[in-house]
């Protein structure tokens, strides 16, 4: 955990004060709600179908026992009881009235979260790595290098009015699980050959309207420059980057019509003016924000205690500890995904109860911290591996220990045109009715990893494009109808998917995704070729000609 | 469901409504014939012409303090004299989600 100093507290607390001032303004009519707009967009709060919606910030991804009680007693005490996980590791609230927001906001002050720079054309959310600081193999905790970006770029008067928002994510492993190509700024933190640690930078990815994988614009650079370069980057953009066309605006937009040399010229020429200046991070910088991190006192423990070896007889244990319990870095202990995932639930859903009961036992198995993935579930990061089965049958009995992570019910889905004012159509009912049809346990591992992810609308908020399969929704003479794309993945190697062909009316999606399942398990040259393998080995026309032979 | 937020040119082709958010909690209302605001859709000022639709959305947006991002909505209204939303999106906003809530009301 990351322990906010007296600045960050008066900075939060601040923040409050002036928003509380800013809503009873707005309700007095003395701020006109052109001019409230953007003061409420800049503290995360929406005007979506059925009321405002409330986004609040949870800087990579990582959250203590108390902030995830705290978001819980929101979720209670000013909203409907549950909050929903969205895959900026963010959490939004759907029901929060505007007269409430300055209250919600004063009790999520108390335990250092807020909701600044969670909406409008500023730099967004920082994101990592939901295994930050315990994944085997890792150069180190991107945590560190996103907490500096976190305090750099908060309220940072040069960026508060980019011509569009603007996103960070960070990872320092080889497997990206935080989507860094899809990213306006992507950071791989890695050891280059002369064993020196910095950054990859990618920059100019992102979904959405026009989806761009991010295009590397410099190999490398050292820590102590990464405020500097970034800064050239932003400055860049913010001169260049179009503010005629809302749909033009991203800065992946101004890459691609520049093209990534010459992009890549106009930073560096920013950039050497900067290089050596204030932005050059000291060590001690550095050295002052790891220190502000606590790591878990960890104890050594056995790989295979006798508690594991006593559950293993257990089928329904072992299942979901195949499934959904990851290395550590430390041995003895493990990662744990919790399934926010349930058979016909909302994916990304958690009840205020849940939150309670998650916070209690992160607080019993896991030295009080959660995590936050892009993907929608949560995770224990740091599990004795003994206490494993009696953590499990927690977990089940709050629901959260489906043991489908990264199969095919584990789907991203944005709110879709069940709460979005920008939505052409829903996306949750979809998502219901495919966890519905792929709820036999050994027929999904059977499938093996394969990622369904729906949008509701071109926006791509549930990234549709980088799933192994896209869906997403349109609309056609006022009906729902659904585009589904194969071979798109946000990792390492990531790709957009290919359109299989014309878009299927909403009572067909789930048929569609069952013909292409069944037509690559036909397909596939062996039982642990992947899905994604299988697409990029074959293309789509066998996926085509399955789905569109009978339609 | 084509977003209204998009809506930019002011033309109906069946019986319409204005309908937006209300400012201080967001729930949604519609704007009456008495120049007021009411949850009930069956309240609401029908328009049919794109000038009616034209003066009732300059009237509601005006009342910037009580309601937030006023729009023109079709509706249907029904031989009985009952107005339903005319389409899925006002249909939902109506109604609600579609789905269950995780916490039922």
């Amino acid at each position: 955990m990351y322990a906010y100093d007296e600045l960050d507290r008066t900075i939060i607390n601040e923040r409050v004060t002036e928003f509380r001032d800013q809503v009873k303004r707005r309700l007095s009519g003395e701020l006109t709600e052109d001019e409230f707009k953007m003061l409420r967009l800049q503290n995360g709060v929406y005007l979506q179908l059925h009321a405002y919606m409330f986004r609040v910030a949870i800087p990579y991804g990582t959250l203590s026992t108390k902030q995830l009680r705290a978001l819980a007693h929101v979720a209670r005490r000013y909203d409907r009881g549950y909050g929903h996980f969205t895959t900026r590791q963010n959490i939004q609230f759907n029901w929060i009235k505007l007269a409430e927001l300055p209250d919600a906001l004063a009790d999520l002050a108390e335990v250092g979260i807020h909701a600044m720079q969670t909406s409008g054309n500023n730099t967004r959310n920082v994101t990592s790595d939901q295994w930050a600081g315990v994944a085997p193999g890792e150069v180190e905790d991107p945590r560190i290098w996103s907490e500096l970006l976190r305090q750099y770029t908060t309220l940072h008067p040069e960026f508060s009015f980019l011509p569009r928002k603007f996103k960070f994510a960070i990872t320092a492993s080889d497997h990206d699980r935080a989507a860094i190509k899809v990213h306006d700024i992507g950071l791989r933190l890695y050891k280059n050959a002369e064993g020196e640690t910095g950054f990859e930078v990618l920059v100019g990815g992102g979904l959405g309207r026009t989806p761009f994988i991010g295009k590397t614009i410099k190999p490398f650079v050292h820590g102590h420059d990464l405020l500097s370069y970034v800064e050239a980057i932003l400055r860049v953009y913010n001169q260049y980057g179009r503010r005629d066309n809302i749909y033009k605006a991203r800065i992946k937009i101004l890459v691609h019509e520049l093209g990534i040399d010459k992009f890549a010229q106009e930073v560096e020429e920013e950039w050497l003016q900067m290089r050596d200046s204030a932005l050059a991070i000291d060590d001690a910088v550095i050295e002052d924000i790891r220190s502000r991190f606590s790591y878990p006192t960890y104890e050594k423990l056995p790989h295979m205690p006798d508690e594991l070896k006593k559950a293993a007889h257990d089928p329904h244990f072992e299942a979901w500890r195949k499934n959904s319990v990851f290395p550590h870095k430390v041995p003895g202990y493990a990662i744990v995904t919790l399934s926010l995932k349930p058979v016909g639930g909302p994916p990304g859903d958690a009840t205020a109860d849940q939150m309670d009961a998650i916070a209690d036992l992160a607080e019993k198995y896991s030295f009080g911290e959660i995590r936050v993935g892009h993907e929608q579930n949560l995770a224990l990061p740091h599990v004795a591996r003994r206490d494993l089965p009696v953590l499990w049958k927690a977990l089940d009995k709050i629901g959260v220990a489906t043991p489908n992570v990264n199969l095919v019910s584990d789907i991203i889905a944005c709110p879709g045109l069940d709460y979005c004012s920008l939505a052409n159509a829903r996306s949750i009912p979809i998502a219901q009715e495919l966890t519905r049809r792929f709820a036999n346990h050994e027929t999904a591992n059977m499938i093996g990893r394969l990622h369904v992810n729906i949008s509701g609308c071109i926006n791509a908020c549930g990234h549709h494009h980088v799933g192994h399969i896209g869906i997403l929704g349109v609309e056609k003479n006022g009906e729902e109808f659904y585009q589904i794309t194969i071979g798109g993945r946000a990792d390492e190697k990531a790709e957009v998917g290919t359109l299989i062909g014309p878009a299927v009316p909403y009572g067909e999606v789930a048929d569609v995704v069952e013909d292409i399942v069944e037509a690559y398990l036909a397909l596939r040259e062996r039982p642990d070729e992947l899905f994604i393998d299988a697409v990029k080995r074959l293309g789509v026309e066998p996926f085509r000609e399955r789905v569109y032979a009978t339609r | 469901m084509t977003s209204p937020l998009e809506q930019k040119k002011i033309r109906i082709t069946g019986p319409s409504v204005v309908t937006a958010n209300r400012t201080w909690d967001g729930i949604v209302i519609y704007r009456t014939a008495r120049q007021g605001w009411s949850a009930e859709l069956s309240d609401a000022a029908i328009v049919r012409t794109s000038d009616e639709a034209r003066a009732l959305l300059t009237e509601s947006v005006a009342d910037d303090v009580g309601a937030i991002g006023a729009y023109i909505a079709p509706v249907e209204v029904k031989d009985s004299g009952a107005i339903k939303p005319g389409n899925l999106r006002e249909h939902i906003r109506l109604q609600g989600v579609t789905i269950d809530l995780p916490v039922p009301a």
